[in-house]
């Protein structure tokens, strides 16, 4: 158990303020935020390699605050592996054994069903170079888990990855998660990865908290704007509130029910938002006449911009949809957003 | 480059600035390396002025080394490490043997080890003399060969991602220990070039020695005296073996050390 009290990191030109997260014993909590929030300097500091301004850590109920790494018993797994390029891969594995007095025989056990676990037998005498990122990165999980730490932080495990290492290092994870029983805190920019991983996560901003929950739940109903961009909300517009109904701009949107006071927000996601060529003759709840402003190919899906008025939307749609539709930037269409697609926040 | 384009003026610059360099450097070397006869040079080692000088050229700037090396390399580590306030300005002091004229530096030293200074006075109540000792000149040796040590490990300090030594306490070692596993074994090439640029400039040193100590004679200083007492024909064989005893010595402490280098380098590159 991970216990974070009030913490606050102070550096030139950045801070990591008020802190505050409980991760349960043997839970695989995911921190999340984009690049520059300070999440590789919270596992840093949990680690205990930056000096804390102020606030308390505790592992299993002990005070580490100031406790030297060393002592601390808590694994750390960088995105770009931080191998010792002098050391063969059994060497990396064993390098932390000796600092540790435990049962040789049970510690050799442990240390076979690792590496037979992360597939590492037979590269046991090779030298770090010649391995694969995927190679790699199990070889980093199997030294940082040899030594039995109480805590496994992963500092964006998957980062560095080609895509198909990438799905490999994620299920060795999760695997690995279910049988050892260690606490698993895991850094990340990606919400799938959270998704998949994750039992709860924190979404980390600007050095601070902004929400945390079990994944699903922040994923469901997120608590902020930022926090619904991140996890794929691509429609965030402030809104005033009159009963159940939201007013952007000069549209006026239904809601399923009036949501409570300090409410500030509404967000949809882009797949939310259908995009009819006719105006359809039924209940005509929250539908809006609008002009294609843009079509943007993502890839998989197309995004498509539909500009109501002053209010931009952005809509989602596959590119076989897209050709049957015919868009094309300025034309006229209609747009239905159905009142349990709309998030108040 | 394109073979089949005529090759731009800038490029024929390079090449042509490129050997008068080489020229300048090589032509007055090989000049003397070729002037001495077989029966000078034989003449020349069989004095034993010569072998004594050379001798102890080569051993007062391996003593200058070994010390650069005990005291310079945890420095080194600190400067490349850590950030303090006046970081800037110690590193100037560092460079500052580099800059001083070497006569200059003798005097110094002497102003500090002479009778009218509490601190030369100390040494001599405890038996150390610099002036005309083996002492004074691995003294000066040092203190004109340490910058190069220094500033060559601080760099192969610096090359090492502080993330290795993050994962190392991690896992249980203490600073001590990941030093001396990973810090240090993945430094030892930079250090090993450190070593040799240190003694490169200990053993090339003159102007400084021959103020602290014109005897015993280091072979410069005898190069010197020969040169001013007998004329060129006279220096020249003794110049000639200094420097093939320091090339031959050089390249060994590049074998006997380059099987292990060769490994931590081939380790540090990225796949």
């Amino acid at each position: 158990m991970i216990r974070i009290e009030t913490l606050r990191i102070e550096l030139p030109g950045f801070a990591l303020k008020d802190i505050d997260i409980l991760v349960q014993d043997g839970e695989f909590f995911t921190l999340l935020g984009p690049t520059g929030a300070g999440k590789t300097l919270m596992l840093e500091a949990i680690a205990g390699l930056v000096p804390i301004t102020s606030g308390h850590i505790r592992v299993n109920g002990r005070d580490i605050t100031h406790i030297p790494p060393e002592q601390r018993g808590i694994g750390i797994v960088y995105q770009d592996y931080a191998l010792f390029p002098h050391l063969t891969v059994l060497e990396n594995i064993t390098f932390g054994l000796r600092y540790h007095k435990t049962d040789p025989q049970a510690s050799e056990q442990w240390l076979q069903w690792l590496m037979e676990r992360l597939g590492l037998r037979q590269l046991a005498s090779r030298s770090i170079s010649y391995l694969s990122g995927g190679e790699k990165q199990r070889v980093a999980i199997a030294r940082a888990l040899a030594v039995k730490p109480s805590v496994l932080l992963l500092d964006e495990p998957l980062c560095a990855l080609d895509p198909n290492f990438r799905e490999e290092i994620r299920h060795v994870l999760k695997k690995l998660h279910q049988e050892v029983g260690i606490t698993f805190l895991m850094v990340t920019h990606d919400f799938a990865e959270a998704l998949f991983l994750g039992e709860r996560a924190a979404m980390l901003n600007h050095g601070r908290i902004e929400q945390i929950g079990p994944v699903s739940h922040v994923f469901k109903r997120p608590a902020t704007p930022f926090v619904a961009e991140f996890v794929g909300m691509r429609n965030v517009f402030p809104a005033t509130f009159d009963d159940a109904k939201a007013v952007v701009d000069d549209l006026e949107l239904d809601l399923l029910e009036p949501p409570e006071r300090d409410k500030r927000y509404v967000a949809i996601r882009a797949e939310d938002v259908v995009i009819r060529k006719e105006k359809l003759c039924r209940n005509n709840v929250n539908v809006f006449k609008g002009k294609v402003l843009e079509v943007i190919d993502r890839g998989i899906s197309h995004e498509v911009l539909v500009r109501t008025g002053t209010v931009i939307f952005k809509a989602m749609l596959t590119k076989g949809t897209l050709l049957e539709m015919n868009l094309l930037e300025g034309k006229e269409v209609h747009i239905e957003i159905r009142p349990s697609s709309i998030h108040v926040l | 480059m394109n073979p089949k384009k005529p090759l731009d003026p800038f490029f024929w610059l390079t090449v042509v600035c490129g050997s008068v360099v080489v020229a300048f450097i090589l032509l007055p070397l090989i000049q003397m390396m070729a002037q001495p006869s077989l029966q000078d040079l034989k003449e020349a080692i069989q004095d034993p002025a010569v072998r004594r000088s050379i001798w102890l050229s080569i051993y007062t700037s391996g003593l200058a080394a070994f010390i650069s090396f005990t005291i310079g390399t945890p420095f080194a580590y600190l400067l490349a490490r850590r950030d303090f306030p006046g970081k800037k300005f110690v590193e100037s002091i560092i460079d500052l043997p580099i800059m001083i004229p070497h006569p200059i530096v003798g005097i110094a030293i002497l102003g500090l080890a002479g009778k009218n200074h509490w601190l030369g006075h100390l040494m001599h109540q405890v038996g150390i003399y610099v002036m005309g000792t083996v002492t004074g000149i691995v003294t000066v040796l040092t203190f004109v060969a340490l910058p190069f040590y220094v500033n060559t490990v601080k760099a192969g300090f610096e090359a090492i991602p502080v993330r290795l030594e993050h994962v190392s306490r991690s896992l249980g070692a203490s600073p001590a220990k990941t030093f001396l596993r990973v810090t240090f074994p993945l430094a030892s090439r930079s250090m090993l070039v450190g070593i040799i640029m240190c003694c490169a400039r200990a053993i090339s040193e003159f102007g400084a020695v021959v103020i602290v100590a014109y005897h015993p004679m280091i072979a410069p200083v005898l190069i010197y005296e020969r040169f001013t007492a007998y004329g060129l024909k006279y220096s020249q064989p003794v110049a000639v073996w200094l420097i093939l005893v320091c090339l031959v010595l050089f390249l060994l402490l590049r074998i006997v050390t380059g099987q292990r280098g060769s490994k931590t380098a081939a380790g540090k590159k990225p796949s």
